[in-house]
C-alpha cells in the first residue's frame, strides 16, 4: 500500500446534552485519527454514543468540546468530503424518488455535467449490484437491497470518507454477510475510506483494518487495535482463522471490561 | 348477478385445437373480461336505477289531486326540466361562469394554502405565532362572510371567489401545514448530510412527504368549494347556478329546481373523478408503498 496520509483527527471531543433534568455526559474526551485510505471500524458497548459520536464527526451535532478536522481543516458542519450511510434506510431513502432518483438528489446541487452525473449514477448502482433495479421505488425492494441503495447515493457523492452508522443492524444474517463482503471490496477496489460504526463485534473484526473499542458513556477510546488479518478477507476461511478468534475474543473481553469498569465505578 | 351470454361461437373442439391450441382460451379469457365489465357497470347504475324507479312510484301523477304533481315530479318531468334549463344556451350563461368562478377558487385555494401551510409548516416560530389567528378564522362560518365580502368588494366574481377561497383554503391551508411539520427526522438529516439546497429540499423533500397529507386537504376543499359557490350566488346575483335554483324555488317551479340539484350533484361527481385521477398520479409512490406494507 501506498503511504497514508492523516485524513481525519478527532481531538479531545466532547458532547453534553444539556437537559432541565441535568447534563448527560454523551462523550467524554475521545481522540483518535484516521488516514485515507483506512477502514476503521468503532464497536462499543450498546447506548455508549456511537451514534453522537458520528454525527458530530459529520457537522450535523455540534460538540460540546474538542475539534473535528478534515484534511486540517475543522469541521463546522456537513461537508462535501462525507458521505453518510444510516442505519434506518427505510427513513433514510425517499419513497417518492426512484432507486435513481435517490443516488441523484445529493449529487443535482454538485455542478455537475448531466452526463457525468448520470455516469456516476450508474457507476454506483453498478457497483452496489442494483443497476437494473434504478426504475424501482425502494419500497419495491427488499432491506438489504435497499441499503445498496444508500450505499450507492453515498459513494455516488464521491466522498473521501464513507461514514456508516450501524448500516446492517436491520437486515438478516445472510444479507449482512453480503452487504459485508460489499463493503470490503468497495474499500478494496475503489480505495474508499470507511469509518464502520458497529456494536458487532465479529462484524468490526472481519472488516476493519483497525479496531476502535469504546468505553461506556461518557466515551472514551478504550483500546485502537490493528487487526492483522489478510487483506483477502471472506466469510469462511477469514472467520475461521485463529487469529480472527484471537481477536474476537480480545475485542469482547475488552467490551466486556469497559461495562464492568462502568459498573464497578458507579455500584460504590 | 350479471349472466352475460357466451360470446364465443360454439366450435367443435375437434375442429379448433389444430389450429391454434390458445385461440380458444383466449377467446375465453376475452369473455370473460366482457363479463367482468358487464358486471361493473351494472353495479354502478344498480343503485341509482333503483332509486329512480322508486322515485317514480313515489311521484304523484297528473291525475291526482289538482296540482299535486307539481310539488312531487316525477324523474321524466325533472329531467326535461334539465334538458330546457341547462343545456344549450342556458349552460354558457348560467352554468359555464359558475363552474368557472368554482375553478379559480379551487385554484387559488390551492395555491394559497400550500404556499402559505409550506411556509408556515416550515418555521415553528410563524407557526406558533400564526396558530391563535388560523383557528379563529377557520371557525368563522363563511357564508356569514358573505354580507360583508358582498360590502368590501360588491357584487362582483370576485366577491364570489373570495367566498368560495374563504372556505375552501382551511383545510388545503391545515393539512399542509401539518404535513410539512411532520417530515420524517432522518430524511432531514439525510438532507443535511448531503448538502441539498433549501430548493431541492423544498421540491424532493418536504413538498412531497407532505403530499398524503395536501390531498387529503384537496378532498375536502373541493366539497366545501362547492358549498360555496352555490350559496355565494343565492344572496346576490343575477346569474349562475345558485341564483336558478333559487329563482325556481322562489317561482314555484319545482321541477326546474330539481333539476339543478341534479346538476349540482353532476358536479360534485364531477370534480371527485378528476380529483381521483390527479391523486392517483401524485400518490402513487404513496399507495405502492401502503400496499407493500400491509402485505
Amino acid at each position: 500500500m501506498a503511504e497514508r496520509s492523516t485524513m481525519l483527527r478527532v481531538e479531545h471531543l466532547r458532547k453534553v446534552y444539556e437537559s432541565p433534568t441535568g447534563d448527560v455526559e454523551a462523550i467524554g474526551d475521545l481522540s483518535f485519527t484516521m488516514d485515507a485510505g483506512e477502514l476503521v471500524c468503532i464497536v462499543g458497548p450498546s447506548g455508549c454514543g456511537k451514534t453522537t459520536l458520528l454525527k458530530c464527526i459529520a457537522g450535523l451535532l455540534r460538540p460540546s468540546g474538542g475539534t473535528v478536522e478534515m484534511d486540517g481543516v475543522p469541521v463546522t458542519g456537513p461537508t462535501p468530503a462525507m458521505a453518510l450511510v444510516f442505519q434506518e434506510y427505510g427513513r433514510s431513502l425517499y419513497p417518492w424518488l426512484t432507486v435513481r432518483g435517490n443516488v441523484e438528489l445529493p449529487l443535482r446541487h454538485k455542478k455537475l455535467s448531466r452526463a457525468h452525473r448520470d455516469r456516476l449514477v450508474n457507476e454506483s448502482l453498478e457497483a452496489v449490484g442494483l443497476a437494473h433495479a434504478a426504475k424501482s421505488h425502494p419500497w419495491q425492494l427488499s432491506g438489504g437491497m435497499q441499503q445498496r441503495v444508500a450505499i450507492a447515493r453515498a459513494i455516488a457523492y464521491e466522498p473521501e470518507i464513507l461514514i456508516m452508522d450501524e448500516p446492517f443492524a436491520a437486515v438478516d444474517a445472510q444479507t449482512r454477510a453480503d452487504l459485508e463482503d460489499l463493503v470490503r471490496d468497495l474499500h478494496r477496489g475503489r480505495g474508499v475510506s470507511i469509518l464502520f460504526v458497529t456494536h458487532d463485534i465479529d462484524e468490526s473484526v472481519y472488516l476493519g483494518e483497525r479496531v476502535l473499542v469504546l468505553s461506556k458513556s461518557p466515551t472514551r477510546v478504550q483500546e485502537a487495535l490493528a487487526i492483522d488479518l489478510p487483506d483477502q478477507r471472506d466469510q469462511i476461511t477469514t472467520r475461521a482463522l485463529p487469529r480472527f478468534t484471537e481477536l474476537r475474543t480480545h475485542v469482547y473481553g475488552q467490551i466486556q471490561r469497559a461495562k464492568s469498569e462502568d459498573a464497578a465505578m458507579s455500584s460504590p | 348477478m350479471s349472466t352475460a351470454p357466451p360470446t364465443t361461437p360454439p366450435t367443435t373442439p375437434s375442429a379448433a385445437a389444430p389450429v391454434t391450441a390458445s385461440a380458444p382460451r383466449r377467446r375465453s379469457r376475452v369473455a370473460a373480461r366482457i363479463r367482468a365489465a358487464a358486471a361493473n357497470v351494472l353495479y354502478a347504475v344498480g343503485l341509482p336505477a333503483l332509486i329512480l324507479i322508486a322515485w317514480d312510484l313515489l311521484a304523484k301523477k297528473p291525475d291526482e289531486a289538482v296540482g299535486a304533481e307539481k310539488f312531487y315530479p316525477d324523474p321524466r318531468t325533472v329531467g326535461q326540466a334539465f334538458a330546457d334549463n341547462w343545456i344549450g344556451a342556458a349552460f354558457t350563461e348560467e352554468v359555464l361562469p359558475s363552474l368557472s368562478r368554482l375553478g379559480v377558487g379551487i385554484v387559488l385555494s390551492i395555491v394559497l394554502g400550500i404556499g402559505a401551510g409550506t411556509v408556515i409548516g416550515l418555521s415553528p416560530w410563524l407557526r406558533e405565532l400564526t396558530e391563535p389567528v388560523l383557528e379563529f378564522f377557520r371557525a368563522i362560518p363563511p357564508p356569514a362572510l358573505i354580507p360583508i365580502v358582498m360590502l368590501l368588494l360588491g357584487i362582483t366574481d370576485t366577491m364570489k371567489v373570495a367566498v368560495i377561497v374563504s372556505g375552501a383554503v382551511w383545510p388545503i391551508l391545515l393539512n399542509t401545514i401539518d404535513g410539512v411539520r411532520a417530515t420524517d427526522s432522518v430524511m432531514t438529516e439525510t438532507a443535511d448530510a448531503f448538502r441539498v439546497t433549501w430548493w431541492q429540499r423544498l421540491w424532493f423533500l418536504v413538498l412531497p412527504s407532505a403530499s398524503p397529507r395536501i390531498m387529503t386537504g384537496v378532498r375536502q376543499a373541493l366539497s366545501v368549494a362547492l358549498i360555496l359557490m352555490v350559496i355565494s350566488e343565492m344572496f346576490a346575483s343575477s346569474s349562475g347556478l345558485g341564483y336558478r335554483i333559487v329563482y325556481f324555488q322562489r317561482n314555484f317551479l319545482i321541477a326546474e329546481s330539481w333539476s339543478g340539484i341534479v346538476l349540482l350533484g353532476l358536479t360534485g361527481v364531477l370534480l371527485a373523478v378528476v380529483f381521483g385521477l390527479v391523486e392517483r398520479r401524485v400518490l402513487r409512490w404513496y399507495h405502492g408503498m401502503r400496499e407493500v406494507e400491509r402485505g
